[in-house]
C-alpha cells in the first residue's frame, strides 16, 4: 500500500500516516491514533471519506440524492422511510471505481497475511462529523460482524456508506439542521479477535488506590465471562513501574466463551480440569498486559481501565490486543480522597528541610 | 502459621559431645548466668549467625563485644533514639544471640526533642561530619599500623641508658597491646557514628513510599537510593582496572596458571615483573593496594579472615579469572550505566504518580535517603575491612611473638586466650624476662594445656549448629533495626517456628531480595576458602556472602543465602551486579547440593531445586546453622513495613 492510489483510499492501522480526522472518520482515526502510540489494536485498516468520495463522484448520484433529501420533512416519517430506500438502493447498486475497489481488496488481502491466513473481519462504519453527539447519530454505528471473503467484506463495506442514508440519521440531520452537502464517511475492517485468553486490567489497586500498580483479572476465551462474573478469573498484581508480581491469586476458570467463525458466534464450552486450575498466562504475555495497560495509561493521561485479549490466528509476540481503554473513574475518585494527605516538608530551620516529625513518628508509631 | 511455640530455653539446648564446660572459654559477662535464670528467659534471643556463622575462639568475642555494644550506645547514649535503645548479647554454645531492648513507653515521649535535635544537626551537616569520620577513622588505622610486638632485646639498648629513659622497652610491648585494643574500639565506636542514621532516613522514605503506594515492593525502595559507585566496591574495580591493563600489556600468559587458591603469587610477580611493560603493572598493583587491598575475605569478625594484601593469590586468581573472561571477550564491568538509567526511570515514574506537594515531600525524603544510605555499605570497607584487616594483623605478630617464647604451640594459638588473659600473658613475659628467670616465664608451662582443652571445646562446639533464637518471641516485632538490618521479622520468626509444617517440597522460600530469575547449577560455598571452586555461571549458595566476595559476584548466575534480608550484603551486592538473589532461606546451604540445577527467582523470592537428588548433606563446622525455611511469609518481608501503629516498638 505504499502506492499513491491506494494510499489515498485505505489506510492500514499501522502504516504511519498522520490520523485525520476528515478523512479517517472517529472511530478510524481513534485507531490509527492508539496503534501509533504503540498500543495494539486488532490489526486492520480503513477505508477513507475519498473511497466514497469517488464512488459518489464516478456515480454522479451527488445531485440526485440532493434533490431527494431537498424540502423532507422530518415528521413524515413514511415519507422519509421511502427517500431512505430509494438513496440505499442507490448507493448499493453502482459500481465503486475501479482504483477505490483494488485498494481495498489489496488492503484486505495484506491484512489477511498479517494473520497468517482467512480470518473473519468487522466492519464499522467511522462517521466524521465531529460536533455529533455519536450515541444520538446511531445511523452511523453500524457494525458487522464475522465477515470472510472479499465479496462480504466489500458489499459491507457499501452498507456502511449506505447507512448515511437510514431515516434515523436523514431524520436527526433535518431536526438539528444539519446540511446534506459535504457529508462523507469513512469504514473501519479490523480483525475479529479469537480470543484465547482474554480479560480486564486497571492501572491501579483498586482495592487501596495504589496507583503504582496494575491489576489483571484474565480468563480463558473471551472477557465476556469475566466482565460478567461468570468465572473467577486469575487475579495479578503487578508493579507499575517494576513490572513485578506483587501478589496472584489463580481463578478456578471452569468455562470458556470462544469464537465459533463458522457459526459466526461464540460459544460456551468446558475448561478441562488441567487448564482451569493453572495461571492463564505465561510471564512474558502478563508482563505484557501490564506494559499495554501502562502505556495506555500514560497516552490517554489518567488511569486506564482496558480490556485486551491474546489472539489465537496472530504469532506469539503480537498476539495480545487491546479492544478497549476508558478512563477509570470509580477508584481514581475514591483514591484521590483516601490518599493521605501530604505532610508539607515543613522546614524547621535546625533541619535543612527535613520532616523530623514524620521520622519521629515512623520510629515511634505515633501519628498513624 | 497455627499454634505459636516456644523457642528452647538456653538451659534446654544439649551441650555437643565433648562441649562440656565450654562456658570457660568466655568471660563471665557473655555466659547466661544461673542467677539470672530467669530474667533471661523471659527474653526472646535471635541468633545472629549473619555476622558471626560460626563458633567464637575466646580472643574472637572482641569484635561481638564492640561491635554490638557501639550499636547500642548511639541508640541509648549519643542520638537518644525514641523507642529503641541497644542490644544485650550473649554467647551460648559458641554463638551470639541477641536481644533488643525497647524504650520504656513512658520514657519516649520525652526522648523525641532530644533525637530530633541530634539527628537533624547530623543531617543537616552531613558532609562535613562524614568527611571529619573519614579523618577520624583514618587516624585510628594509621596510628594502628605503628605498633609493633617485636621480641624484647637482650638488653637496653645504651642510648636509652645515656639518654636517661630509664625504661626497659616492656612497658612498650604493654603500652602498644593495650593501644591496639583501644584503637580497635575507638573506630567501633566510629564505626556507628553514622550508621543508624543511614537506618533512620531510609526507613522514613520506606514509610513513606509505602504510604503512597501501599504495596510497592520492597526492592523498589531500596533501589531509589542505592549508590552504584560505591567506595565498598572500589577493590573489585580495582580488579577489573588491573586484569584490563593486563591485557593492554600483553600480560596475560602470566595469569594463566594462578587462578587457584595456593598458586604462588610470588613467582606470578616476578614473571610479570621480568616482562615487557611488567613493572607498569606491577605500579599499579602497588597503587591499588595501599588501601583496597585492606581487603577480606570473610567478614573481618574473625581471626582466620584472609586479607588480600596479605594474600595475594586471592586477588591474583580474581585478576586472572577477569583477564580469561577479558579474553573470551566478556564485559567484566558492573552495568553501571545500565544500573544508574534504571533507578532514575524508577525514580520518576513512581514519583510522577504523586501529586506536587507529595512530590516534594517525596523528593526531601528519597534526598536525604540516598544522601545518608551510602554510607551504610560504605562504613564496611573502613572498618570491617581495613582496620580489621590491620588488627588482626597485629595481633597476629603478637601471637607469633609470643610463640617464640614458647607460651603456645601453633603460631596463631592467641586466639585461644580472651583479651585480658592476653595482658596477664604480656606482664608474665615482662617479669620473667626482667628478672632473668632461667626458665623464662610461667606461661610456656601453663598455656599449652589450657589451649589444647580450648580447642578441643571450640571444635566440639562447632559440631553442633545455633538456633535460631531463644524462648518465646513477642507478638509481633517491630524494633526498626531488628528487622531491616536482620531481617528478623515477625513472619520469619513464624516461619522459624513453623519450619517443616508446609511448603512444598523442593521450593525454598525466602527474602525477594534481587529480581529477576534464572537457572543454573548450583555451587555450594560453605567458606571463603572454597570460592576458587565457583565457575563461570553458577549459583552461588552460601550461609551468608561477604561484600568482598565481588570478583565471584562477576562470574555467578545469581545468589542463594541462608541468612539475611533486603539489606544484607548479598541483597545489596546482587542488586549492583544485575543479579538475582533470593536471601534468608533459612537452610538453602543445608538442602542444596552442588551440582544441583536451581531455579531462582528473586523477584517472588523462591528458589526452586529442578532435579532429584534430594539427599540433604551432614553439615557441621564453619558456616553451619540452623534456620529452617518455611512458611508462606517470608518472601516479601525482608524490610520493615510501614505499619507500627499501636504496636509497642520492640522485640
Amino acid at each position: 500500500m505504499t502506492d499513491i492510489q491506494h494510499s489515498q483510499y485505505v489506510q492500514a492501522f499501522d502504516d504511519g500516516r498522520e490520523p485525520a480526522l476528515e478523512t479517517l472518520g472517529g472511530k478510524g482515526a481513534s485507531l490509527v491514533s492508539m496503534t501509533a502510540a504503540g498500543m495494539p489494536v486488532p490489526p486492520g485498516f480503513v477505508v477513507t471519506t475519498a473511497s466514497f468520495d469517488a464512488f459518489v463522484a464516478e456515480a454522479g448520484i451527488a445531485e440526485h440524492v440532493h434533490s431527494l433529501l431537498e424540502g423532507l420533512d422530518a415528521e413524515d416519517v413514511a415519507e422519509v422511510d421511502r427517500v431512505s430506500a430509494a438513496i440505499r438502493e442507490d448507493l448499493c447498486s453502482r459500481p465503486v471505481p475501479t482504483a477505490a475497489r483494488e485498494a481495498v481488496l489489496a488492503a484486505v488481502a495484506a491484512l489477511m497475511e498479517q494473520c497468517g491466513g482467512e480470518v473473519p473481519v468487522a466492519v464499522r462504519s467511522s462517521a466524521t462529523a465531529e460536533d455529533l453527539p455519536e450515541a444520538s447519530f446511531a445511523g452511523q454505528q453500524d457494525t458487522y460482524l464475522w465477515l470472510t471473503g472479499q465479496d462480504a467484506i466489500t458489499e459491507h463495506i457499501r452498507k456502511c456508506w449506505a447507512s448515511l442514508y437510514t431515516s434515523r440519521a436523514i431524520i436527526y440531520r433535518l431536526r438539528n439542521g444539519i446540511p446534506n452537502e459535504g457529508l462523507s464517511m469513512a469504514v473501519v475492517v479490523q480483525k475479529m479477535v479469537n480470543a484465547r485468553v482474554a480479560g480486564v486490567a486497571i492501572t491501579m489497586n483498586p482495592a487501596n488506590g495504589d496507583r503504582s500498580k496494575i491489576t489483571v483479572d484474565a480468563s480463558w476465551g473471551v472477557g465476556e465471562m469475566v466482565v460478567s462474573g461468570q468465572v473467577t478469573p486469575d487475579n495479578v498484581l503487578l508493579d507499575k513501574i517494576t513490572l513485578q508480581v506483587v501478589s496472584e491469586h489463580l481463578g478456578d476458570k471452569h468455562a470458556e466463551l470462544v469464537p465459533d467463525a463458522t457459526a459466526g458466534a461464540l460459544v460456551e464450552r468446558e475448561v478441562p480440569a488441567e487448564r482451569a486450575g493453572i495461571r492463564c498466562l505465561t510471564d512474558a504475555e502478563l508482563t505484557a498486559v501490564a506494559q499495554m495497560a501502562k502505556r495506555a495509561e500514560k497516552h490517554y493521561r489518567c488511569p486506564q481501565d482496558i480490556e485486551w485479549a491474546l489472539d489465537a490466528d496472530l504469532p506469539a509476540g503480537q498476539d495480545l490486543l487491546l479492544l478497549q481503554s476508558r478512563p477509570e473513574t470509580v477508584h481514581s475518585h475514591k483514591a484521590a480522597t483516601a490518599r493521605p494527605a501530604a505532610q508539607p516538608a515543613s522546614p524547621a530551620a535546625t533541619t535543612g528541610g527535613f520532616d523530623l516529625s514524620s521520622i519521629t513518628s515512623s520510629l515511634t508509631g505515633a501519628g498513624k | 502459621m497455627t499454634a505459636k511455640k516456644s523457642f528452647p530455653k538456653p538451659s534446654e539446648l544439649p551441650v555437643p559431645a565433648g562441649a562440656e564446660g565450654w562456658e570457660k572459654l568466655y568471660p563471665y559477662y557473655l555466659t547466661f548466668q544461673e542467677r539470672r535464670k530467669e530474667e533471661d528467659d523471659a527474653k526472646f534471643w535471635f541468633c545472629d549467625s549473619q555476622h558471626w556463622p560460626t563458633v567464637f575462639k575466646p580472643f574472637e568475642t572482641i569484635g561481638g563485644e564492640f561491635a554490638v555494644k557501639c550499636l547500642g550506645q548511639y541508640n541509648t547514649r549519643h542520638l537518644m533514639i525514641p523507642n529503641a535503645n541497644g542490644i544485650e548479647f550473649r554467647v551460648h554454645l559458641g554463638y551470639l544471640y541477641m536481644s533488643p531492648i525497647p524504650v520504656p513507653e513512658e520514657e519516649i515521649a520525652a526522648r523525641v526533642p532530644e533525637f530530633q535535635a541530634r539527628i537533624g544537626h547530623y543531617f543537616q551537616n552531613w558532609d562535613t561530619l562524614l568527611e571529619q569520620w573519614r579523618t577520624k577513622v583514618r587516624g585510628t588505622i594509621d596510628e594502628m599500623e605503628t605498633l609493633e610486638f617485636k621480641p624484647l632485646p637482650d638488653m637496653v639498648p645504651l642510648e636509652d641508658i645515656v639518654s636517661g629513659k630509664a625504661k626497659d622497652g616492656t612497658e612498650v610491648l604493654l603500652e602498644n597491646y593495650d593501644r591496639l585494643i583501644q584503637l580497635a574500639y575507638q573506630n567501633w565506636q566510629y564505626h556507628f557514628e553514622f550508621l543508624n542514621l543511614g537506618y533512620i532516613a531510609y526507613l522514613d522514605f520506606f514509610n513513606y513510599c509505602k504510604e503512597v503506594f501501599p504495596d510497592i515492593p520492597d526492592q523498589s525502595i531500596a533501589t531509589m537510593v542505592q549508590g552504584v559507585d560505591m567506595e565498598l566496591f572500589r577493590p573489585d574495580d580495582e580488579l577489573k582496572a588491573l586484569a584490563t591493563l593486563a591485557v593492554e600489556l600483553g600480560l596475560q600468559q602470566h595469569f594463566a596458571a594462578a587462578p587457584a587458591t595456593g598458586a604462588d603469587a610470588e613467582a606470578t610477580l616476578a614473571a610479570i615483573g621480568a616482562a615487557p611493560g611488567g613493572r607498569q603493572w606491577l605500579d599499579r598493583l602497588e597503587e591499588a593496594k595501599d588501601p583496597w587491598f585492606n581487603f577480606t575475605v570473610g567478614n573481618g569478625f574473625y581471626g582466620h579472615d584472609k586479607y588480600w594484601n596479605e594474600h595475594l593469590e586471592i586477588p591474583l586468581g580474581y585478576i586472572a579469572d577477569y583477564v580469561r573472561r577479558l579474553e573470551e571477550g566478556q564485559q567484566i564491568m558492573r552495568p553501571k550505566e545500565e544500573l544508574i538509567a534504571e533507578k532514575e526511570r524508577i525514580v520518576e515514574e513512581y514519583r510522577e504518580l504523586l501529586d506536587p506537594e507529595q512530590q516534594a515531600v517525596f523528593d526531601a525524603k528519597r534526598g536525604l535517603a540516598a544522601t545518608a544510605y551510602p554510607y551504610v555499605e560504605n562504613h564496611n570497607f573502613y572498618i570491617e575491612h581495613w582496620t580489621m584487616g590491620v588488627f588482626w594483623r597485629k595481633v597476629r605478630e603478637l601471637s607469633r611473638t609470643l610463640h617464640g617464647y614458647g607460651f603456645w604451640e601453633h603460631e596463631d594459638d592467641l586466639l585461644y586466650l580472651g583479651r585480658n588473659e592476653v595482658r596477664d600473658v604480656l606482664f608474665d613475659l615482662a617479669t620473667g624476662w626482667g628478672v632473668g628467670a632461667p626458665s623464662g616465664p610461667v606461661g610456656p608451662t601453663y598455656w599449652p594445656e589450657v589451649i589444647a582443652e580450648r580447642t578441643a571445646l571450640v571444635d566440639a562446639l562447632k559440631t553442633a549448629r545455633p538456633a535460631a533464637a531463644l524462648n518465646t518471641p513477642p507478638a509481633s516485632i517491630t524494633e526498626p533495626f531488628t528487622r531491616m538490618l536482620w531481617g528478623i521479622t515477625t513472619e520469619q520468626v513464624e516461619s522459624w517456628l513453623g519450619a517443616g509444617e508446609e511448603g512444598t517440597e523442593g521450593v525454598l522460600k525466602g527474602m525477594a531480595a534481587s529480581p529477576g530469575v534464572v537457572e543454573g547449577v548450583a555451587r555450594v560455598v560453605m567458606d571463603a576458602d572454597d570460592l576458587a571452586q565457583i565457575q563461570q555461571d553458577e549459583i552461588l549458595v552460601a550461609p551468608v556472602t561477604a561484600p568482598s566476595w565481588g570478583p565471584v559476584f562477576g562470574k555467578i548466575k545469581a545468589t542463594v543465602t541462608d541468612i539475611g534480608g533486603m539489606m544484607s550484603h548479598a541483597a545489596i551486592v546482587c542488586r549492583e551486579y544485575a543479579l538475582p538473589a533470593v536471601t534468608g532461606t533459612g537452610s538453602a546451604s543445608t538442602t542444596i547440593v552442588t551440582g544441583q540445577r536451581l531455579r531462582v527467582d528473586g523477584t517472588k523470592g523462591t528458589v526452586t531445586i529442578l532435579d532429584g537428588a534430594n539427599a540433604a548433606p551432614q553439615v557441621s563446622g564453619p558456616g553451619a546453622h540452623s534456620h529452617h525455611h518455611g512458611g508462606e511469609h517470608g518472601a516479601q518481608h525482608g524490610a520493615p513495613e510501614a505499619d507500627t501503629a499501636g504496636e509497642p516498638a520492640h522485640v
